[in-house]
C-alpha cells in the first residue's frame, strides 16, 4: 500500500449506509418515508419533527442531580463544545436541533475524576405541542470515570441531540432510559467519539412513548477504544420503537460490542433494529460484534432487524453479528408449568429469563432495581392483555 | 366413571388412552389405547422399542401441549387429569423427569425451585430451611452448590440434566413420578446415585412411580413391582421383574410382530 493511498484512506470515506452529515437543515430534503433512513419510521406520527413543527416548546423540565466536581451548565448556540464530538447530524431532524434547539446544556466530568454516584438528569415532558429540542453534551475528561444517567418521563414530543466525548483512558457510562408516558413522541440521535483507550458503555432502555426513534453512532478519535452498547426495548400494543446504531470503527485495534434485546406485545407493536458496523481501511486489529434478539409475546407484532456490516480491511480479530426474533418457547413454558408454575408466572420467568443477561451486564446498581420494576410494569400490562383474551 | 367409586384409592389410572400428534398431514395415532393403573406404594417399569411411545404417554400424562387425547381417561385418587391445566397436573402430585429436560435461559436452578415449590405449597418456604433443602438436594444428586446459581439446565451435561431431574423430583415431592429415560446417558456411578434418589423418593409412604427405560441393569437398583412391554402404542404384555430379564435375553422381537399382524 502506497503511502498516498493510506493518507486517502484517512479521509472520511463514504460509506453506503451512512451519507455524509450537513449541519445545513436544507441540505436534508423533507423525508417521504421511501429513504432507506426512513422506509420504517411511521412519519405521520412524528407530531412534523421531520417537516417544520415548531421547536421551541419548554415543556419539558430538566432537573440536574450531580456529585460534586462535576459541572453542568446551560451553554449558548455559539458554544464550542457543541460539535466537538464530530458529531454531523446526518438527517434533517439532528439538523434541526442543532439550530433551533431551545435548550442546551453541558456536562463535565474533569479529568482523573471518579464519581461515587451517577449523574442524573431527568427531562419531565409536561405537554405534547409546542414540540422540544434539545442538545447536550457529555465530556468525559482523560481517565475520568462516570456513570451519566438521561431519564425521559412524562407526556412531550422531543427531538434531541447528545453528544459524548470520551477523554483518552477514560471510562464512561451512558444509561438513557425512555419512561415516558404512552402519549410521547422521541427523536434521539447520539454520537459519541470515543478516545485512545478508553471505554465507552452505551446503555439505551425505551419503554414507554408512542414513537421513539434513536439513532446511536460512535466513531473512535485513537486507537485501543472500546464501545458498548446495550439496549433493552419493550414494545406494547401500537407502539413503534426504532434503534439506529452504527459503529464507525476510525481507528485500528479498536473494539465494538453491541447487544439489543426486545419484547413486543399486542397489536401493531412494531420495533426496528438496525445496526450497522463499518470498519474502515486504517482499522487494523479490530474486533466486533452486534447482536440483536426479539421476543414476541403475542400476535399482530413485528420485528424488523437488520445487521450490516461493511468490511474495508481484511486485517481484524474478528467480527460477526447474530440477529433471531423468536416467539415464546413452548418447550420452556411446559417444563416450568410441568413443575406447578402458572402460566403467567412461567411467563414472567422466561421473560425475565430473556433480559436477565443484559440487565446484569448494564452494571449500575443504582438502577437495577427501578429496571427490574420497570420490566414488570411492561410485563403485568402484557398479562392483563393476555387474561382479557 | 365419574361417580367417585368406592375404591377410589390412591392411583394413578390410565384406561384405554387414545393420543394423536399433529402431523403436517394428518393426526397420526402414537397411543392406541393405553390401559395401565400404579396404585400408590408401587413401581412400574415401561420398557419398549425406540419408537413405540413411551415418551408420548409420559408427555400425555403430563399435559404436554403438541399431543392431544382422542379418546380415554387419565385419573389420578379420582380426579380427571386430563380436564387440568399443565400446572395443575404438577400441583394435583403429578411430576414427570423428562427424557430431554429443556434449558431456561436467564432463569436460574434456584429461582425456578423456589417459584415451583411456592406454586406446589401456595406459599413461599421458610427461607432458613430451604436454602439447606436445596443444597442437600443437589449435593445428593452430586451437583454442586454453583448449580443453584446456573440457568436452568443450560450448558448442563446429560447426565447432570438427569440427575438435576431427580434433585427436583425430591425437593417437589410428588405423590406420583414419570421417569423417562432417566438413567440413559448415565455411566454407572450417576447411575446409582440416581437410583439411590429415584429410592429415596419411594421409600416414602405411598408414592407411585412410572419408569420408562430401554435397559434392565436401572431395574437392579430399582426393583420394580411390575414390568410392562410397551410395543406400538399400547401394553403389550405385564408381569413381574422377571419379564424384565425376559426381554433382556430375548428383545422385543416377538411382541413387535405380534403388533404388526
Ligand atoms: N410431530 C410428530 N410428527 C410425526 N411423528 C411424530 C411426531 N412426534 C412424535 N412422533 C412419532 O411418535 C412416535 C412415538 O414417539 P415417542 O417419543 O413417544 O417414542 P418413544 O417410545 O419415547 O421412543 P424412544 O425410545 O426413542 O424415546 C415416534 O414414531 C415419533 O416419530
Ligand atoms: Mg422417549
Amino acid at each position: 500500500m502506497t503511502a498516498v493511498a493510506d493518507a486517502l484512506e484517512m479521509e472520511r470515506v463514504e460509506s453506503h449506509l451512512h451519507p455524509e452529515g450537513s449541519f445545513e437543515v436544507d441540505d436534508h430534503a423533507v423525508p417521504t418515508g421511501r429513504e432507506e433512513i426512513w422506509r420504517f419510521t411511521p412519519l405521520k406520527r412524528l407530531r412534523g419533527l421531520h417537516t417544520d413543527a415548531v421547536l421551541d416548546g419548554s415543556a419539558v423540565d430538566a432537573a440536574y442531580d450531580a456529585p460534586e466536581g462535576v459541572a453542568i451548565e446551560q451553554i449558548d448556540r455559539g458554544d464550542l463544545r457543541l460539535g466537538s464530538s464530530g458529531f454531523v447530524p446526518t438527517d434533517r431532524i439532528a439538523a434541526r436541533v442543532w439550530h433551533e434547539a431551545g435548550r442546551r446544556f453541558a456536562v463535565t466530568i474533569p479529568a482523573d475524576a471518579e464519581l461515587d454516584r451517577p449523574v442524573v438528569v431527568t427531562l419531565t415532558g409536561t405537554e405534547l405541542e409546542p414540540a422540544t429540542a434539545t442538545h447536550a453534551v457529555i465530556t468525559a475528561g482523560r481517565h475520568s470515570r462516570a456513570t451519566v444517567v438521561l431519564r425521559f418521563v412524562g407526556s412531550a414530543t422531543l427531538a434531541d441531540n447528545v453528544e459524548m466525548v470520551v477523554g483518552d483512558g477514560a471510562e464512561l457510562t451512558v444509561v438513557s432510559i425512555d419512561d415516558w408516558a404512552d402519549d410521547a413522541v422521541h427523536v434521539g440521535h447520539r454520537h459519541a467519539q470515543v478516545g485512545r483507550d478508553a471505554h465507552f458503555k452505551h446503555v439505551d432502555v425505551t419503554f414507554g412513548g408512542t414513537v421513539v426513534r434513536h439513532d446511536t453512532t460512535a466513531e473512535y478519535a485513537g486507537p485501543g477504544g472500546e464501545v458498548e452498547m446495550l439496549g433493552l426495548y419493550f414494545a406494547d400494543a401500537g407502539q413503534h420503537i426504532e434503534h439506529r446504531l452504527f459503529v464507525d470503527h476510525t481507528a485500528p485495534q479498536t473494539k465494538s460490542h453491541v447487544t439489543y434485546k426486545g419484547a413486543l406485545q399486542g397489536e401493531g407493536a412494531h420495533t426496528v433494529w438496525i445496526g450497522n458496523v463499518l470498519i474502515r481501511k486504517v482499522a487494523e486489529g479490530i474486533e466486533t460484534y452486534e447482536e440483536n434478539r426479539n421476543l414476541v409475546l403475542t400476535d399482530g407484532c413485528q420485528a424488523d432487524s437488520v445487521p450490516n456490516l461493511e468490511i474495508e480491511t481484511g486485517e481484524i480479530k474478528g467480527a460477526g453479528h447474530a440477529s433471531a426474533t423468536g416467539r415464546f418457547d413452548d418447550e420452556q413454558l411446559f417444563y416450568l408449568r410441568s413443575r406447578g408454575i402458572a402460566e403467567d408466572e412461567a411467563r414472567r420467568l422466561v421473560v425475565h429469563g430473556f433480559f436477565n443477561d443484559l440487565i446484569r451486564r448494564i452494571d449500575v446498581p443504582e438502577l437495577e432495581e427501578q429496571l427490574a420494576v420497570t420490566v414488570e410494569k411492561e410485563l403485568a400490562r402484557n398479562l392483563l392483555a393476555e387474561a382479557a383474551r | 366413571m365419574s361417580t367417585p367409586s368406592t375404591d377410589s384409592g390412591r392411583r394413578l389410572e390410565i384406561q384405554d388412552l387414545h393420543v394423536t400428534v399433529k402431523t403436517d398431514h394428518e393426526d397420526k395415532e402414537i397411543l392406541k389405547g393405553v390401559t395401565l393403573t400404579i396404585n400408590a406404594g408401587e413401581t412400574h417399569a415401561i420398557m419398549g422399542p425406540n419408537g413405540s411411545g413411551k415418551s408420548t404417554l409420559a408427555y400425555s400424562i403430563a399435559g404436554h401441549p403438541k399431543y392431544t387425547v382422542t379418546s380415554g381417561s387419565v385419573t389420578l385418587d379420582g380426579q380427571d387429569v386430563l380436564a387440568m391445566t399443565v400446572d395443575q397436573r404438577a400441583r394435583a402430585g403429578l411430576f414427570l423427569a423428562m427424557q430431554y429436560p429443556v434449558e431456561v435461559p436467564g432463569v436460574s436452578v434456584s429461582n425456578f425451585l423456589r417459584t415451583a415449590k411456592t406454586a406446589l405449597d401456595g406459599e413461599a418456604p421458610k427461607l432458613r430451611t430451604w436454602v439447606k433443602d436445596v443444597n442437600t438436594a443437589l449435593e445428593q444428586l452430586n451437583l454442586d452448590p454453583t448449580f443453584g446459581t446456573r440457568s436452568v439446565n443450560e450448558g448442563f451435561s446429560g447426565g447432570e440434566k438427569k440427575r438435576h431431574e431427580i434433585a427436583q423430583l425430591e425437593l417437589l415431592n410428588p405423590k406420583f413420578a414419570v421417569l423417562d429415560e432417566t438413567d440413559s446417558g448415565l455411566d454407572i456411578d450417576a447411575l446409582k446415585i440416581v437410583a439411590e434418589g429415584v429410592n429415596r423418593f419411594r421409600g416414602q409412604d405411598g408414592k407411585g412411580v412410572l419408569l420408562i427405560t430401554h435397559y434392565t441393569r436401572i431395574l437392579r437398583y430399582i426393583e420394580p413391582d411390575f414390568v410392562h412391554v410397551f410395543v406400538a402404542g399400547r401394553v403389550a404384555e405385564s408381569g413381574g421383574s422377571e419379564l424384565a430379564e425376559e426381554l433382556e435375553a430375548h428383545g422385543y422381537d416377538k411382541y413387535v410382530k405380534a403388533a404388526s399382524v
